[in-house]
């Protein structure tokens, strides 16, 4: 199990490179998929400076380790990575990664996606946006697994 | 024993409070009326006993942990 919150900064690039390097042999893995959430400086509001992700830490941890145990029943992954930030985020940070490997793409691919839009759907994060204007609570993600 | 009722988010700021410790509570729904002094209720507020999803005539027993919170908006 590779779940984790991350109060610091994080590199996405990096954390894949390394948990693939430390977990992962050459040659027993045909595919690799990954999803990273970057933040942006707009969303429906303009000029934006930052974010605070907070969330219900006992909950979220627990959420996490389950969704990637529900990935792992529905696909033959041979392992996994998610990490999602909380605390104070900029534009062009990392917000959250996910990563799959398998034996062939589709699980990979399948899995990642999956994984992105429940944890999007159910895990207890919630962010609030600031602005010149002042701050402002994100109030639901647009449903991915239907659109955009 | 107590039962500990928990809001995050904006419905922190808009409840203005984070933590209230009850004696008794039957359900979710009356955990809610408690701790907010019988507030009405939006329809997207989520609640959670014990960190699993949970229902507002979810039974609440002591010792139990009932957090409210509006939508999820992580990732």
């Amino acid at each position: 199990m590779a779940s984790r919150v991350s109060e610091q900064h994080i590199d996405p690039w990096q954390l894949i490179a390394e948990h693939q390097a430390a977990h992962r042999q050459n040659g027993q893995f045909g595919a690799a998929a990954s999803f990273i959430g970057t933040m942006r400086d707009f969303s429906e509001r303009q000029n934006l400076s930052k974010m605070t992700l907070e969330h219900y830490p006992a909950m979220t941890g627990q959420y996490l380790e389950k969704l990637e145990q529900e990935a792992r029943e529905q696909w033959p992954l041979q392992d996994c990575l998610i990490v999602h930030r909380v605390g104070d985020i900029y534009p062009g940070d990392a917000i959250v990664i996910i990563a799959c490997w398998s034996a062939h793409r589709r699980a990979a691919l399948d899995a990642c996606n999956w994984l992105i839009e429940e944890l999007k759907y159910r895990a207890p994060f919630w962010k609030q946006e600031f602005n010149p204007e002042g701050a402002h609570w994100v109030e639901e993600n647009t449903n991915g697994h239907s659109s955009n | 024993m107590s039962i500990q009722v928990k809001f995050f988010a904006s419905l922190r700021e808009k409840i203005g409070k984070a933590e209230v410790e009850l004696a008794t509570a039957s359900n979710a729904g009356d955990a809610w009326a408690q701790a907010t002094d019988n507030a009405p209720r939006p329809d997207n507020v989520l609640v959670a006993i014990n960190l699993d999803y949970a229902k507002f005539d979810s039974v609440v027993k002591d010792g139990d942990e009932v957090a409210f919170f509006p939508p999820v908006t992580g990732g």
